[in-house]
């Protein structure tokens, strides 16, 4: 059986009255691709920046390859092997492709207080963001500036950066969104290339995508999860169907 | 919409092509380098006064975009370094020490704490908060200045000898000394470019670009933004020195924040992250200022809503597209 | 004792004041989301309407309504010639444009009345003392600042709470583009905020200027503080700016009065005399750091933008 990898316990997180976490416990062993659906507004999110760090629970801890991150900051869980890609591409809009997934290696190269030489030239830092670049397809692209890049081609660009750090773990949030047919069907094979050697946490809406590539799915309704399982299991659940699956799978 | 695809970081303002902008760059240069030569042969004067103040005050610039055109910290407290470089050549002159090697240092040291205290202070804070802690920090040192009797208070200071390097060199010579003002320029002018383009360059870009990506990639950007505030005081702390050589005067009035206002329409017209867009930014806000003033004796009528028409019509780089986080 | 009530009045009138301004900078920046440097000029505009006004009538009262229409009448038109092009540029640009605005009203007038300043009498009546407790006499027309900014202060509550005005004001500054969707002509409604925030600071201007000041450049040292208050009562909170107010004049006016002395008895006369003056001017800052280091975005931070 795989070592747990993350270990959630009883996150819970309020805003007000409303109860975005309510007791979220999981456990991913390492190597799984683990997917969380729900209805908009089920709290993914809120659930996403609290395993990031940007979000502060207001109880439960989170363990990490055996280490306690609860309260860490963003930047360190990130050190430590947590990566994350946006539901809303946040890149560097005034810096090529190139330069915005070499920032992503920057980052897991060591430190960078270097005030001399010219980073941009340092092969130690363009060779990997160049693979990086090559395995999302967008090699051609790497002297663009984000700013001319299609939707399409950021949010492969979302996905490349999250891994170019070699990642232990990746958070995908909502990564197929706004993406056409051709350009998901390329994102699910990639990421069943990963499965196994990286261990996945995918949030999405596309439940086709979702079913393909999941070894376990949670439900996420109202800040807590209702059930969690194989596909297989998900699929026939009853409480699921009514809760989600029920009201139809165009949702957002 | 978006203009063509180049294959760096944009540098400049609103012209997008390159050479046009080396050129003007190369010709300041030149020019500047033939300031002495030209005023030795006209007899005036004046341009020399004028232009020693053009690349002191252009180093100071120099500093400020360093922290806010590449590093999106819009500080507007920054004259005070100008002041407590000054100050601290003006004090330690009429406490007796007159020695250059002994008062620059202190200048560039005293600057550089100054912006430790300031920096790890207001870079907790964001957006416009920043900019007030930093004008608030920057008041302070100023009502310390006024404050001080002894070095003159509210009228200022006279330092009557010019810092003193043994006989190496000369600063009451005012050739010599705008040479090396000029000198100190060019070299302030390539060690930024330097450290913009290193991996510490980048991580400032970066930060001012999408501060929230900066973190989620696993940068502390604190600390680099920090480090990054503390060269761009010590920098500006040598402008403070050098000023108060060439005026050989301090007084409270180099600190005011209408000083870091003008710091800031410096860096603005100049072109932020240009490397050399400080140096143009300070030679035509004051030629520009310099020559109102003989037009008009309200120059402000229109050097006013001048500034109001470039804060209108500047784009300001990267704002309008996907949102950047920034400070300011 | 007596001496320190005395003080501890002056702090609440300078507090009142600084509320006027701050009140008009928050909004203005709550709704508007624009940083506004020349804020300060319209107090100074309100002081020098005020006493040109009130030299023509003849008439402190009418000087001063007059002067309160001329203000906001002006802060209007400034916000439809060139305030407006403004909005959404980027704070950088806001302060770059403001400043401008600042210099080119300094500038101006200078030419209209000239570099000297000007005085601004009050009628007679006000300038009897009051007993406002045994023994302590202070004036009667620094009771009626405060008595009267009170007054504005609780019309600005019911204003902000209570109209149709207030309830899209409130709503703008946590939810600009809502209210554009709801069909509001937004552009109206920053004009008359502006002209609001405009009549404030005129008020605040006119105000001051028989016990203080009427002069080139006198908005600036205010608008600090102003800006102070801002950042301290939280940027888009009225309440904010109230509380702050009153906790900067106290701590300006009390840091004056007794920091000096209370260095007195540790150091000699020249020494706590210089460092008392830096250190009170400093007081209001030190608050503000203070208060910043434990609470980022200010004491009651409006709702998330």
């Amino acid at each position: 059986m795989a070592e747990a990898l993350l270990e959630i316990e009883g996150l819970t997180k309020r805003f007000g009255g409303v109860i975005a976490a309510d007791e979220i416990s999981l456990m991913l062993p390492a190597g799984e691709l683990h997917a969380i659906i729900g209805p908009n507004g089920a709290g993914k999110s809120t659930l996403i920046g609290q395993l990031t760090g940007e979000v502060t629970p207001d109880s439960g801890r989170i363990r990490f390859d055996g280490q306690e991150i609860t309260s860490l900051p963003v930047y360190r869980r990130s050190q430590l092997g947590l990566a994350r890609s946006f539901q809303v591409t946040t890149l560097f809009p005034d810096f090529t492709a190139l330069d915005n997934v070499a920032l992503s290696v920057q980052a897991h190269s060591g430190h960078s207080f270097r005030f001399w030489s010219n980073a941009r030239s340092e092969i130690a830092l363009s060779e990997p963001a160049q693979t990086a670049l090559a395995k999302v397809g967008l090699a051609e692209r790497a002297a663009t500036l984000v700013a001319d890049l299609s939707h399409g081609e950021r949010r492969q660009l979302e996905i490349a950066m999250a891994l170019a750090g070699r990642p232990r773990m990746l958070l995908l949030d909502e990564p197929m969104a706004g993406m056409g047919p051709e350009e998901s069907i390329r994102l699910v094979e990639r990421l069943r290339a990963l499965k196994g050697a990286i261990t996945v946490m995918l949030i999405e809406h596309d439940i086709d995508a979702v079913f393909a590539l999941a070894d376990r799915i949670s439900v996420l309704v109202y800040g807590r999860i209702i059930a969690t399982g194989v596909p297989a299991a998900i699929r026939s659940d009853p409480a699921v169907r009514q809760a989600y699956l029920g009201e139809g799978a165009a949702d957002g | 919409m978006s203009p063509p695809a180049k294959p760096s970081v944009k540098t400049g303002w609103s012209i997008g092509i390159v050479t046009p902008r080396i050129g003007l760059n190369i010709a300041v240069i030149a020019t500047l380098a033939v300031v002495p030569a030209y005023a030795g042969l006209t007899g005036n004067a004046f341009a020399l006064t004028l232009f020693t103040r053009v690349v002191i005050l252009a180093i100071a610039a120099l500093s400020l975009n360093l922290i806010m055109g590449f590093g999106g910290m819009v500080s507007f407290g920054h004259a005070a370094y100008l002041g407590i470089g000054g100050y601290a050549v003006g004090i330690l002159a009429k406490e007796g020490i007159g020695s250059g090697f002994v008062q620059w240092p202190i200048a560039i040291g005293a600057a550089a704490l100054y912006a430790l205290v300031v920096g790890a202070l207001s870079l907790r804070t964001r957006g416009v908060y920043f900019i007030m802690i930093t004008l608030a920090f920057a008041q302070m040192i100023y009502y310390v200045a006024i404050g001080l009797d002894r070095y003159g208070g509210d009228d200022g200071l006279t330092i009557y000898r010019r810092s003193g390097f043994d006989g190496l060199i000369d600063l009451s010579n005012r050739t010599v000394f705008y040479y090396l003002c000029f000198g100190l320029l060019l070299v302030g002018i390539y060690l930024v470019w330097r450290i913009v383009n290193s991996r510490f360059g980048m991580v400032i870009q970066g930060a001012r670009s999408n501060e929230r990506r900066m973190r989620a990639i696993g940068f502390p950007t604190f600390r680099y933004q920090l480090v990054c505030f503390v060269i761009a005081g010590a920098m500006c702390g040598l402008a403070g020195a050098l000023l108060a050589n060439h005026t050989n005067f301090i007084s409270p009035a180099m600190m005011h924040w209408t000083r870091s206002g003008d710091l800031i329409v410096m860096v603005v017209l100049g072109g932020m992250q240009a490397i050399f867009g400080p140096l143009i930014g300070a030679l035509t806000f004051l030629l520009l200022e310099e020559g109102l003033s003989r037009v008009t004796d309200y120059s402000n009528l229109i050097l006013g809503p001048f500034l109001l028409l470039v804060a209108i019509s500047w784009q300001g780089g990267i704002d309008g597209l996907i949102a950047g986080t920034r400070r300011g | 004792m007596l001496y320190f009530f005395e003080q501890f009045l002056n702090g609440i009138q300078l507090g009142m004041l600084l509320f006027l301004l701050a009140a008009g900078l928050t909004l203005i920046f709550g709704i508007m989301d624009l940083v506004n440097l020349a804020h300060g000029s319209l107090y100074m505009l309100g002081a020098y309407f005020a006493a040109t006004f009130a030299d023509w009538a003849n008439s402190f009262l009418l000087g001063a309504l007059l002067a309160l229409a001329a203000t906001a009448a002006t802060g209007m038109l400034l916000e439809v010639v060139a305030v407006r092009r403004l909005y959404g540029r980027g704070h950088l640009n806001h302060v770059l444009g403001t400043f401008g605005l600042l210099l080119f009203f300094n500038e101006l007038v200078r030419l209209i009345w000239g570099p000297a300043g000007m005085t601004l009498s009050l009628p007679s009546e006000m300038l009897n003392a009051v007993e406002v407790l045994p023994g302590l006499f202070y004036p009667l027309y620094r009771l009626v600042i405060i008595g009267v900014t009170l007054a504005v202060a609780v019309l600005m509550y019911f204003l902000i709470m209570r109209t149709r005005l207030g309830m899209l004001i409130r709503a703008g500054a946590s939810n600009r583009e809502m209210v554009g969707a709801l069909g509001v002509n937004i552009k109206l409604l920053y004009t008359m905020v502006f002209g609001l925030g405009a009549a404030l600071a005129g008020f605040a201007g006119l105000m001051q200027a028989p016990i203080l000041t009427v002069q080139i450049g006198m908005g600036e040292n205010i608008l600090i503080a102003a800006f102070v208050v801002v950042t301290i009562g939280g940027i888009g909170s009225i309440r904010g700016a109230f509380v702050a107010s009153l906790l900067v004049g106290l701590a300006d006016t009390v840091g004056r009065t007794f920091v000096p002395d209370l260095l007195h008895s540790f150091l000699s006369e020249s020494a706590s005399s210089s460092l008392g003056r830096a250190l009170s001017s400093m007081m209001i800052y030190l608050v503000m750091a203070l208060v910043l280091i434990a609470r980022p975005e200010g004491l009651f931070p409006a709702a998330g933008k």
